[in-house]
């Protein structure tokens, strides 16, 4: 295994070892307090631009399930069709692995994929330098290249249009209630979880103007990066929701979309949420649930406009996890009640979605 | 620990038994009673209280989980039922009331099955049987401790997956931990290496089994805190629940102390009505109770036996719990922890690699049935060249865990091929580091053992080396969010995985390190960790930062928030010493925890460590036999002839001179191998061959034992030499039961006045002599008022808690001050003005030992200790008697009381059971002597005498007998086997047995004088 450094951009250096592809990247640093889950977590869409940290220490114990696709063409076990990671930084890399679904090692997929993956890595100092300065560009650059130096921006770039959909693609067409899914870089569990419910999907690009589609419900699927750079996606539903009560429902960026679209203004967190654990409440219930996130931009709840209220805040930060609309069926939340990975306590949303659809 | 001063308002020193907790609610006339957090015996308590209407009719309201729900769990077919309810799978079992019942079962799930005594603690009666015959066997013990029966499909090879849940009356869950057993299904969770979070579990995987559990403790309405466990196919997503612990268990103790989630506070607040949004995470302060630990670290549960101790015992491990303790390794990667797991649990092994070679002769059996060495057992077969399938397929342990062992053996052949520590390379150095391996293991790997002729000295070498490379440990939080969130967390763990330190040092010597107990074992149990702990509060009321290393999780010394700084981590030299370069402390108290910081005193001294209270040299004047001896000669005090020897020819010979019994006790060694009476030369061989496993430096010391003396224990605080206060104990059994096994009575009742002054002078004299600053303790053997050292420990004893709270005097508040160089006023109580008597009896668990000889003496056997207090020793001998687990016989006794001397000495509580009513069963010699004394008996007979009837052993199994007295005549094999019969049956049918003319005389007079009734229910406050 070749050494590697891992530069930030405060000039902190850690030093470890290519277990991956062997390429210098460079992207926004992050981290994950995940245990389990990295075959999911690195193939959401949402990290693209990212070299995602994972604070558990131990990584690629259970290898990675077979890249296989579902007769609708969704994978069996992934999140999307390829890694979107930029990296994979990890402190005890296990070579071996063990499992009964395993196809391949983590290192051979990241290989095949052209991902590199880093390991030796005091991932617990990183993730406290990361905690205290807020999340910052990073560089793998490899030892014995010195002079290779990667470079990457993150601000500024619009990740949603690099990963959403370029056309429209039909799951489960003539089953049911239809319903637009908004592909701003959106995870196949969302979709497996509207098919399982008997809905018909028609997934849509991004920036799609799907305001003269025929169609039952609309759903605004997770994406990455900086929902400021969506504008087009929010002038849509703008006109989506001046034209019809239709029931809408938000993950994630959708949360945030959707907030927009009522008034509130985003801001970036110092590190974001990156977990299966953060503990969110109902407002105005005691109704709490554990949940899987991953957003490094929060919803301003207090610049909502009058008819939107905050629908779930986060226990630990207070941050805003999700909004919906006083009188009509719209209604989001920036955790992912979708899972995959982490805990699927919230699956619920997507049940309160065909219940406003069937209404 | 829990009953300290200032824990509870009222403390009751009484048997958690439905009768006395009645006469205590009947007293107390409290509010509301938690069930969940006094294991099964709480629980099954809780739950008779509950059915006999005590509850209701004083108005107690059960806090937490409702007793419906408990009993929903603890009943296996009410179980699966309501899991059927909702869809869970359970274990296939049938329930069954009699053997016929239990065969039907076994034929129709088809051999291998698993028998499970309901209601029962540990898996207590349970096991596994591949045919009838073992059915028949197991079904008929199961039914002595149960009603009921479980025979269930077994299903051994599956995982074994826990779930630790909290729910509050708002219906929010959580789950706080998962956990994995190294071991597949088959071996009792309890008896398995455990780690958490689960290693080889997919993301889908463990959501389900999340998911499920949550589901579960919904349906069954647990308010508080709750275990699910399940049995996993390893070969798809299939299940099945195990069980469901309806209170808080040992897995959470574990759960708790991995994560740093405190489970047992946080299920006492959901009990009184809170709900998890209402509680705050106590470790940040700042983020919410509701959420589930993010681990950036792997902790590695490792089971500490002493099987070694138990004449007879079957190795074996199954479903039922024989360990006696636990450690806890936490770890940056799964190597690291297990090798520091498999030091901690205190057994003379470095880690997974370079031990002492184990003599297996036939690996694969010992690979495929799991004994307390398997994991070693892998080591060697490793060694040898055994590929992970082949291991695999014996063990069926999952590749997983054995490749990491694997990377272990690796790492060890590569330190091997340096010939040399100069050719060692800094890499190789390092990854052997971060990997766990210790300065000692690198130094034997590299052959320094051979070159220098001591470990200590070749370990020192690569100390060096490493220091000079900069290879210096780092130390870590556990802060329940991965470093997610700034945490002022003191809880801390070392490791070579990490290039910075999340705490500061700050270098102004205001910190007092205390080193801990470790493992609870046998001979060193929670008593060590009340000191400890007491140590802490005294720190840290005097105005220092207090530092605990500690490793057991069972342990409120490792409580986070009972010191400044929690180092939970190892006990060797090489981290100690690590943690006193990190620390620059004040000072470092050896003197609570026992034999392990014991033995540390002179190595830590070497390194000029500042060491509190008696100096590191008196402590080895002391430990050290032929300096302590040559200082009592010097002193005229008496102590019984011995010699310290080298080989079993001198031995025996000076064996020979004095005659048996002897008193063994190899120099340095773990407290409880310590010290054994042998009294014929089979004991002698195999006690020797115990203690050369743990140390070889020191020669072995032979004493000559005295019969029929009185054991006294002195245990006292001084300074520079001169006694502040002291307590005198008497043992009830005469000398030959270790002392960690006696039933102690404090203050003495039967000791001589001048017995006592000979005691206090003496004892004047040792702290003198030796300089003592602290606790320390002496034995002595008196017998008439002859007074002889037995042996002096220059630390705190075993028996320091219990003679505090009788006395209401905290020797280890006094003793710390003194070691803290604080002013401090000799206090003005005297033991020989407490009106009222205390108790320390033992408690046994030779029920979880199959075939274990039940006998005393020998080794220290007990595995737990009760104190009780009375107005008179019958009343507290006869409440200590029932809360460990004894009962009073109802109708019938048998005696069997082995030579003539021992007969004679039963003779009088013999006469007393008749005349109070009693049927006495005799077996054969004993019912002459009897029919002699004309005492009128029925005589009953041994296996042997053919075509005599009744069998002492039919008369046992049809529950004829309600206590069983068996009294070896002496220690020899012939006969203890003869014994033997007798004494396993009443353990397997689990009648109450004593094996000491003394304590049996003593329990006799006790129940013959008063009856349970006449006991007072008097809270500890009300001894004055």
């Amino acid at each position: 295994m070749r050494n590697v450094t891992l530069v930030l951009q405060d000039g902190t250096k850690f030093h470890g070892k290519s277990f991956g592809y062997d390429a210098p990247v460079a992207g926004e640093v992050v981290f994950n307090t995940a245990m389990m889950g990295y075959p999911e977590s690195l193939t959401d869409p949402s990290y693209a631009g990212q070299l995602v940290t994972l604070t558990f220490p131990l990584v690629g114990n259970y290898g990675v399930p077979p890249f296989t696709f579902t007769a609708d063409g969704l994978p069996t076990f992934m999140e999307s069709d390829h890694i979107h990671a930029s990296a994979v930084i990890v402190s005890d890399y296990s070579e071996q692995y063990s499992h009964w679904n395993a196809h391949e090692s983590l290192a051979d997929w990241l290989k095949r994929e052209h991902v590199p993956g880093i390991t030796g890595i005091d991932t617990r100092e990183l993730t406290k330098v990361l905690r205290e300065h807020g999340v910052m560009m990073g560089q793998i650059i490899f030892d014995d290249e010195p002079n290779n130096i990667p470079q990457a921006q993150y601000e500024g770039v619009n990740f949603v249009d690099r990963v959403s959909c370029k056309d429209i693609i039909k799951y489960n067409e003539g089953a049911g209630k239809r319903v637009v899914l908004v592909d701003c870089g959106v995870k196949a569990n969302i979709i497996r979880n509207l098919i399982e419910r008997g809905l018909e999907v028609v997934r849509v690009p991004w920036n799609y103007d799907y305001t003269g589609m025929e169609f039952d419900g609309l759903f605004l699927g997770n994406g990455p990066g900086d929902p400021d750079l969506c504008q087009e996606a929010v002038n849509i539903l703008r006109q989506q929701m001046n034209k019809s009560r239709k029931p809408i429902c938000g993950i994630c960026m959708g949360n945030q979309l959707m907030a927009k679209a009522g008034g509130a203004n985003i801001y970036k967190l110092k590190y974001g949420h990156r977990s299966h654990n953060q503990p969110v409440r109902m407002v105005g219930t005691d109704k709490c649930y554990v949940t899987s996130q991953n957003h490094g931009y929060a919803v301003d709840a207090s610049t909502l406009d009058k008819d939107w209220s905050e629908l779930f805040v986060n226990m630990n930060d207070g941050s805003n996890e999700g909004v919906r609309h006083n009188t009509n069926p719209w209604f989001t939340s920036q955790f992912h009640p979708e899972a995959c990975s982490g805990p699927v306590d919230t699956l619920f949303m997507f049940d309160l979605f065909v219940e406003k659809l069937t209404l | 620990m829990q009953t300290s001063e200032g824990v509870a308002d009222q403390i009751y020193f009484l048997p958690v038994q439905p009768y006395f907790v009645e006469r205590v609610i009947e007293k107390e006339r409290p509010d509301g009673i938690l069930l969940a957090f006094g294991g099964q015996t709480a629980l099954n308590c809780g739950v008779e209280l509950y059915q006999s209407g005590v509850l209701q009719k004083y108005g107690v309201k059960v806090l937490g989980t409702p007793v419906q729900a408990i009993m929903d769990t603890e009943d296996r077919e009410l179980f699966v039922e309501k899991l059927n309810e909702i869809n869970v799978k359970t274990i296939k079992s049938e329930a069954c009331a009699t053997i016929e019942q239990a065969r039907r079962a076994a034929e129709n799930l088809g051999y291998p099955v698993i028998l499970r005594a309901a209601y029962a603690l540990g898996g207590l009666g349970s096991g596994f049987c591949d045919n009838e015959e073992e059915l028949n066997k197991l079904a008929e013990k199961a039914f002595s401790f149960s009603p009921q029966v479980l025979v269930e499909k077994s299903l051994k090879g599956w995982k074994e997956i826990e779930y630790e849940v909290v729910r509050d009356r708002f219906d929010n869950c959580i789950t706080v931990c998962n956990m994995e057993n190294f071991d597949p299904l088959g071996i009792h969770t309890g008896e398995s290496i455990v780690v958490a979070p689960s290693q080889t579990l997919s993301n889908s995987e463990y959501h389900k089994l999340r998911a499920l559990s949550i589901k579960i403790v919904r349906h069954i309405g647990i308010v508080g805190e709750c275990n699910v466990q399940y049995a996993f196919d390893p070969k798809s997503e299939d299940y099945r629940v195990i069980e469901v612990n309806a209170r808080l268990s040992r897995s959470s103790a574990l759960a708790s102390k991995a994560t740093g989630y405190p489970l047992a506070f946080v299920a006492a607040k959901l009990g009184m009505g809170y709900g998890l949004f209402e509680l705050k995470n106590s470790v940040t302060k700042t983020t919410s109770a509701f959420f589930e630990p993010a681990l950036d670290y792997v902790v590695c549960k490792i089971p500490r036996w002493d099987l070694s101790k138990f004449r007879g015992v079957d190795k074996e491990l199954g479903s039922s719990m024989k360990s006696v303790g636990e450690v806890m390794a936490i770890g940056r990667n799964f190597e690291e922890a297990i090798q520091k797991g498999l030091r901690m649990i205190g057994q003379g092994m470095h880690g997974f690699v370079e031990n002492k070679e184990l003599k297996i002769d036939d690996i694969d059996a010992a690979l495929r049935e799991p004994t307390d060495k398997r994991v070693f057992i892998i080591s060697k077969a490793m060694h040898k060249g055994y590929t992970i399938d082949q291991i695999h397929e014996l063990t069926k342990i999952d590749k997983w865990f054995l490749e990491k062992l694997k990377h272990i053996i690796d790492i060890d052949e590569s330190l091997k091929r340096c010939t040399s520590v100069n050719v060692l390379d800094k890499e190789l150095l390092r990854t052997a580091k971060v990997y766990g391996f210790t300065d000692f293991q690198i130094a034997r790997a590299v052959g320094l053992e051979q070159e220098m002729g001591n470990m200590h000295k070749a370990s020192m070498v690569v100390r060096n080396l490493r220091k000079s490379y900069g290879i210096l440990p780092v130390v870590k939080q556990i802060d329940t969010l991965a470093a997610e969130y700034p945490a002022q967390t003191n809880y801390l763990y070392l490791t070579y995985s990490g290039v910075a330190s999340d705490v500061r040092f700050d270098n102004d010597r205001r910190s007092i390190v205390v080193l801990g107990s470790g493992a609870y074992r046998i001979g060193s149990s929670v008593e060590f960790d009340w000191c400890g702990v007491q140590a802490l509060n005294t720190i840290r009321r005097e105005g220092y930062r207090s530092v605990m290393i500690n490793y057991n999780p069972e342990t409120v010394s490792t409580d986070y928030d009972m010191c400044d700084r929690l180092y939970f981590d190892e006990l060797t030299f090489e981290r100690v010493m690590d943690i006193i370069d990190l620390e620059t402390p004040h000072g470092v108290i050896v003197s609570t925890g026992g034999q392990i910081p014991n033995n540390l005193a002179m190595k830590l001294d070497e390194q000029h460590v500042p060491i509190l209270g008696t100096s590191a040299t008196d402590i080895d004047n002391a430990e050290d036999r032929a300096k302590f001896s040559s200082m009592l000669t010097r002193n005229g005090i008496n102590q019984p002839e011995w010699s310290a020897l080298t080989s079993m020819d001198k031995i025996n010979e000076f064996i020979d001179r004095v005659g048996f019994p002897v008193l063994v006790r190899p120099s340095y060694v773990l407290s409880g191998a310590a010290m054994n009476v042998c009294s014929n030369r089979e004991e002698l061989e195999r006690f020797l061959q115990l203690a050369a496993n743990v140390s070889e430096d020191h020669p072995v010391v032979v004493s000559r034992f005295i019969e029929h003396a009185k054991e006294i224990e002195m245990d006292a605080v001084a300074k520079d030499g001169e006694i502040l206060a002291y307590a005198i104990s008497e043992h009830i059994e005469f000398a030959g039961v270790h002392s960690g096994d006696a039933t102690i009575q404090f203050p003495p009742q039967k000791v001589y006045i001048e017995t006592v002054r000979r005691i206090k002078r003496v004892s004047r004299q040792i702290a003198k002599e030796l300089h003592i600053s602290g606790p320390f303790n002496i034995q002595f053997m008196a017998r008439d008022n002859d007074l002889l050292v037995i042996e002096c420990n220059l630390r705190a004893s075993r028996s320091f808690p219990f003679v505090s709270k009788v006395l209401k005097l905290n020797l280890i508040d006094l003793a710390t001050r003194v070691m803290l160089g604080l002013p401090v006023e000799k206090p003005k109580k005297n033991l020989f003005d407490l009106d009222y008597v205390g108790i320390k009896a033992s408690q046994f668990s030779f029920n979880r030992l199959q075939k274990a000889d039940p006998v005393l003496g020998v080794d220290m056997a007990s595995t737990g200790e009760v104190g009780c207090l009375g107005d008179d020793t019958n009343s507290a001998l006869l409440t200590s008697m029932l809360s460990v687990g004894h009962r009073i016989p109802k109708k019938t006794v048998l005696l069997s009381t082995g030579g003539g001397k021992q007969k004679a000495e039963m003779l009088e509580a013999a006469k007393r059971l008749v005349k109070n009513g009693y049927e006495l069963y005799a077996t054969s010699g004993t019912s002459r002597f009897l029919n002699e004394n004309g005492i009128s008996n029925t005589t009953v007979y041994w296996p042997t005498d053919e075509g005599m009837q009744p069998k002492v052993l039919d008369v046992l199994r049809d529950k004829k007998i309600d206590m069983v007295v068996n009294i070896p005549k002496d220690l020899t094999p012939r006969e203890l086997t003869n014994g033997y019969s007798i004494r396993r049956a009443a353990i397997d049918l689990n009648i109450p047995l004593i094996t000491n003319t003394r304590l049996a005389s003593a329990f006799i007079t006790a129940f013959t004088t008063m009856r349970v009734e006449d006991i007072e229910i008097k809270a500890w406050s009300e001894y004055k």
